[in-house]
């Protein structure tokens, strides 16, 4: 296990340096920064010494190695737009970002891990079918217009909940439906695939014969075994979530992360980008990593892969 | 005479194949194919949609450019204010929106198709390399698809998009550079599983090259699944090229992409709501006929059900 743990670490490590690489050079690839810094209003002499201010001027090896040896003591630059640090502005956006994941994630698994499992007890029956055009539903609505149909509905048809801003509970609850039935499809279906594939095996066989409830068979025999794929798909799709919320953040202008990614690209503020790039990808190297730790605890054969 | 002789000659042997040998597998497998209702319906759906965009220079009653000051924001036809000269109505600029919404069809057709296909090449070869050679190679392209999962899509493809220009061009290929890793996933396994094979060691005794068993021996057998992740990837390259433009950070104005026009009419999202309706629901079907296609083609495909 040991030393699962620490090839899988190295690998995680290989590849955050191979995004933060790709990040860093996509961006340096982009153009001349100092001009962009500079405005339109800059002539040559102001543009060279805004260059040589910020150290455009060096190799780009050089460049990336010095924000590198920052990035990984916290110090991300200073945002073009803001003038403040970006790691604290990144860290207070943050907090949004990921109490929206929390309670998307959250919803996705209260919704979908009871449905998989109503619809694999009765394969064809009228619950399997809601389930099935719910997740064909959630795969092909964009989840942008999804939002304007909820904010339509809700805040302006109905008026219980407020369109737009982060201020209290009210502001999360339609982008926590728009991020949560993203996941859903993808995790009801391995639920209910999970599921039927274990009620046929012969230890809820076993457990039926030797006289245990229905419900005792469902919950301790079946679903304990067919949710440990669904806990590692839910890690990976919190990755994609943290992610994706950049399109729901601006949707409902929520002020987190993406919204602040959304932003900062609008203005060409290349510190904020690459951090908020690096920063998501790290969320999704994190939870794939967990995800896969706890895939090798639980099942000892893969360990050796 | 000869006529009845000609008949007779090529009648008889079919009806001896067919007491021999039953339907050919071709047979079958249209018989599921038509029997199949999501995937007929996909289908179906989705050849009407193509044959919109590709015919719509002549379907389309108005120009999708032209704007028209004085005819602004007119509802569709099923409302009390709506005419028959404008059926859905026309947006803030006073453009057709049935026009647009035809013409809309084709940017999102040639983004699902063309992404999909960049995307295609990158992840097949990828993933049949990673499967079939194994060792080095596998370790290296395991470690790309690694890479490319942990980077953001929706924020490398707006930051891309934003730093290199909206055009239709850079969506499409930022989308294809972005999206293979699917492909690259499950083409892997396929290979993987296809390498230990009976027909690939024959191949391999009988000392064919290994360009030839890649693509006599290894490329028809997984020619399905690839089917399946084209469709599945369509749909993906499609919503991707809608919620981009969407943002702001896509196919540009006055372009008349589906997306943008549900950003268009977000601003109207008070007073017409239909605005966002429309394009949001030709999204919403598209996508979902290319996902029942895909699924469809899954189905009938799967090994198990062949016989």
């Amino acid at each position: 296990m040991l030393v699962y743990t620490l090839k899988r670490l190295g690998l995680a490590l290989l590849v955050t340096l191979a995004v933060s690489m790709l990040s860093f050079a996509l961006l340096y690839l982009s153009g001349d920064p100092a001009a962009a810094i500079a405005g339109e209003t800059a002539n040559a002499e102001d543009i060279e010494a805004v260059r040589i201010y910020y150290g455009f001027d060096r190799p780009w090896v050089v460049q990336y190695g010095e924000w590198m040896f920052n990035a990984i003591r916290g110090d991300f630059g200073t945002s073009y737009y803001f003038k403040l640090p970006v790691s604290q502005l990144v860290a207070e956006r943050l907090s949004v970002t990921m109490l929206l994941g929390v309670c998307g994630i959250s919803f996705a698994l209260l919704t979908a891990v009871p449905l998989g499992v109503a619809a694999a007890v009765r394969p064809n029956s009228i619950i399997d079918r809601i389930a099935l055009f719910l997740s064909v539903m959630g795969q092909a609505m964009p989840s942008f217009w999804f939002g304007l149909v909820l904010i339509v509905l809700f805040s302006i048809k109905l008026r219980i909940l407020p369109p737009s801003g982060s201020d209290n509970w009210q502001n999360f609850v339609m982008p926590t439906i728009v991020l949560g039935y993203y996941a859903m499809p993808a995790i009801m279906r391995l639920t209910r695939a999970g599921m039927l594939d274990v009620l046929g095996a012969d230890y809820v066989r076993t457990a039926r014969a030797k006289g245990a409830g229905e419900f005792r068979v469902m919950f301790k025999h079946a679903l304990r075994n067919a949710i440990i794929p669904v806990v590692s798909l839910a890690a990976v799709q919190m990755g994609f979530m943290l992610g994706g919320s950049i399109v729901v953040e601006s949707i409902f202008a929520l002020h987190g992360a993406g919204y602040l990614a959304w932003e900062s690209i609008g203005r060409n503020d290349l510190p904020t980008v690459q951090a908020l790039i690096l920063v998501f990808s790290m969320f999704y190297i994190v939870f794939t990593f967990l995800s896969d730790l706890l895939n090798a605890w639980l099942d000892p054969r893969m360990r050796v892969g | 005479m000869t006529n009845t002789t000609e008949t007779i000659n090529t009648v008889a042997p079919k009806v001896e194949a067919e007491v021999l040998s039953g339907p050919t597998p071709r047979q079958v497998l249209l018989t599921k194919v038509l029997g199949h209702k999501g995937l007929m319906f996909g289908a179906i759906v989705l050849l009407t949609i193509f044959l919109m965009a590709l015919f719509a220079p002549l379907l389309a009653p108005y120009d999708p450019y032209h704007q028209d000051l004085m005819h602004r924001m007119i509802p569709p036809v099923w409302d009390a204010k709506g005419s028959w000269e404008n059926i859905l109505g026309t947006d803030h600029l006073g453009r057709d929106y049935l026009s647009r919404l035809l013409y809309g069809a084709r940017i999102s057709l040639a983004i699902g198709a063309i992404a999909a296909l960049i995307s295609g090449i990158i992840g097949t070869s990828m993933g049949v390399a990673a499967g079939y050679f194994g060792g080095r190679v596998d370790a290296c392209v395991t470690f790309l698809i690694n890479v490319r999962l942990a980077m953001p899509v929706v924020l490398v493809a707006l930051a891309v998009v934003a730093l290199f220009g909206g055009s239709l061009q850079v969506v499409i290929t930022v989308l294809g550079l972005l999206l293979w890793d699917r492909f690259a996933v499950v083409m892997r396994s396929a290979t993987l599983q296809l390498r230990s094979m009976e027909y690939v060691t024959a191949a391999k005794a009988i000392g064919c090259s290994t360009k030839r068993i890649l693509f006599s021996e290894i490329m028809p057998n997984i020619a399905n699944s690839l089917i399946v992740i084209v469709t599945l990837e369509m749909a993906h390259a499609i919503l991707l090229e809608a919620a981009l433009s969407f943002l702001g950070l896509g196919v540009q104005p006055p372009t008349p992409s589906w997306g943008l026009m549900v950003s268009e009419g977000k601003q109207m999202l008070l007073f017409q709501p239909w605005m966002i309706a429309i394009p949001g629901v030709a999204l919403f079907i598209l996508v979902l006929a290319i996902n029942l296609l895909g699924d469809g083609l899954r189905d009938v495909s799967a090994p198990e059900n062949r016989n």
